[in-house]
């Protein structure tokens, strides 16, 4: 088999084509992270040209806010505006909006999912139920459901409200854990449905209640908070397991990677420690309320350390 | 938007369960704080015209008082602040030991709120009636008790049930305010169903609709009431 000799006209042809070619391979390679490519919440927060963190008021430490006004401030804003910085640096505008969107337990998923918020920073259980509307980022705090009693009370588990009542906040998992419970044990043990935990923290304050519960840490910044704080205990086992996350759209897996390494690299620098100290050791709302990082919760920010 | 329809769980227990309930409880909010609404709502109508001015002025106040404050932040006071600013026997009493402290609360604060606008009503039925009825009456040698009993308020009644039927039917919807102090009415139902299952849109869906069946089964039967009441030559707004 014998090779045909290039001649000038093909060799002319093939380096028009090679020419072409690079072209279009550079063309490409510059538009692709201006916007092609972009779907879903970075699409939404290109186009609207803001990104909208939703809030919880009174989650201490994780997300709260002071009488005077000012931003929503606390341990999951923190990691929420690195992740506003990622999006600024993804989307090539240093200048994007960030705005401050208040939510509850019952409004979070419906205001995620319908787009008026474009990530939850509260004091967001994962879990699976959660999870056929919305998606989690990776666990950034672990709690699990206590009581919040009056010392005087002589109150120390679940079993010794019987004949009395407890607060819960309604769309909480608190909720669930202890309706389960007190059905579960065959405990006659009245039930006030309050909207958040302050409104329970009031309605124990006030006596109307002799218990209200949510996750511990919670509990002890509603502590911090209250008029005498020495008057008021946490007690009881942990009634449930807790892994807190940011919440993002489901089906979204371009913001949700985004997200992901911005915390993967905040676990893998132990940034996220110096994060901790600064809303945990101590509280910010009382001095000689401190909560250093439990075991479990190390080893998960180990876990989700994934290398680049 | 992502969102997964599943109108099943309306039909599930205990979701179904709830829904029940809470149209029960609304029922109960509603109709008990009528009853309120209606009896010192016709008082304080009354009283607002009668002759001596130290009760219409006391009505007139109490009108003032309960139309002009939102009814959310009444039943905040009623519930939160009250039981403070009375005696401690008395506000562990409200709080604890009072059968359904939550609902009675809530009747309480939607009946007083509703009977200052009822009063308004029959007040209204009242002065609507022509000067020279009364005039009359007093001449006849009614006294002013009779003169209401035989004269005016046959009249006012029948006048003011088109309007009091809208006050009838706006008790119902009120009352969904009485979730944000605890009671588990039908809104409350459905917000929970929402929570347990996160098929808001189906649960709230359901309780509209059944809000708006309750309201128009009221319509209909006012609208009886309303026919039967009618008198000759007062229909439609009449004099």
């Amino acid at each position: 088999m014998t090779r045909e000799k290039p001649t000038g006209e093909t060799i002319q042809m093939k380096r028009t084509l090679a020419a072409l070619c690079a072209v279009a391979l550079v063309a490409a390679g510059l538009a692709a992270p201006a916007s092609a490519q972009l779907y879903g919440t970075l699409a939404k927060v290109d186009a609207a040209n803001e990104f909208v963190i939703g809030h919880r008021e009174t989650s201490i430490p994780f997300a709260w806010i002071e009488s005077d006004g000012s931003d929503p401030k606390g341990y999951s804003i923190d990691l929420c505006l690195r992740i506003a910085d990622a999006v600024k640096e993804t989307l090539g505008k240093p200048d994007l909006g960030v705005r401050f969107v208040p939510i509850t337990p019952q409004t979070r998923i419906p205001l995620l999912t319908n787009g008026t918020i474009d990530i939850e920073c509260g004091s967001t259980t994962n879990n699976l139920t959660r999870q056929e509307q919305v998606a989690y980022l990776p666990v950034t705090f672990i709690t699990g459901t206590k009581l919040l009693v009056k010392k005087d009370s002589g109150i120390e588990t679940l079993a010794d409200l019987v004949g009395k009542r407890i607060s819960l906040a309604q769309g909480t998992t608190n909720e669930r854990v202890i309706k389960a419970a007190i059905e579960a044990q065959g405990l006659d043990i009245g039930v006030l449905n309050v909207k958040d935990h302050a409104e329970g923290f009031l309605s124990l304050e006030t006596g109307r209640v002799d218990a209200h519960s949510t996750d511990h840490i919670l509990l002890y910044g509603l502590i911090t908070r209250a008029r005498n704080p020495q008057d008021y205990a946490v007690v009881g086992d942990f009634l449930s397991y807790d892994p807190y996350a940011l919440m993002v759209r489901r089906d979204d897996s371009a913001f949700q990677l985004l997200g992901t390494k911005v915390l993967a690299e905040l676990f893998r620098t132990g940034e996220i420690r110096e994060i901790y100290a600064k809303w945990f050791e101590p509280f910010p709302t009382n001095p000689d309320v401190s909560e250093p990082p439990t075991d479990l919760l190390q080893a998960a920010w180990r876990l989700n350390a994934l290398p680049n | 938007m992502h969102y997964n329809w599943n109108w099943g769980v309306l039909w599930q227990e205990p979701y179904l369960g709830w829904l029940i309930s809470g149209v029960g409880w609304t029922l109960a909010v509603s109709v008990a704080a009528w009853v309120i609404a209606f009896s010192l709502g016709s008082v304080v109508g009354v009283a607002r015209t009668l002759p001596n001015r130290w009760v219409a002025g006391a009505a007139t106040v109490y009108v003032e008082l309960f139309r002009n404050i939102p009814l959310l932040v009444q039943l905040f006071l009623w519930y939160f602040v009250v039981p403070e600013l009375l005696p401690a026997d008395w506000g562990r009493w409200i709080k604890r030991d009072m059968p359904l402290p939550e609902y009675t609360t809530a009747v309480v604060g939607l009946g007083f709120y509703t009977a200052s606008r009822v009063a308004e009503q029959v007040r209204s039925g009242i002065q609507s009636i022509p000067r020279g009825q009364s005039m009359a009456g007093y001449a006849s040698g009614l006294s002013t008790a009779q003169l209401y009993r035989y004269i005016l308020l046959p009249v006012a009644y029948r006048l003011i049930v088109p309007p009091l039927t809208s006050e009838f039917l706006t008790i119902f919807k009120n009352s969904s305010l009485a979730l944000t102090i605890g009671v588990l009415e039908l809104t409350a139902q459905s917000r929970q169903i929402t929570e347990y299952t996160f098929q808001g849109f189906e649960a709230f869906t359901a309780a509209t609709v059944i809000y708006v069946v309750i309201t128009l089964t009221v319509t209909a039967g006012m609208t009886l009431v309303e026919r039967r009441a009618r008198m000759p030559g007062f229909i439609a707004g009449g004099r």
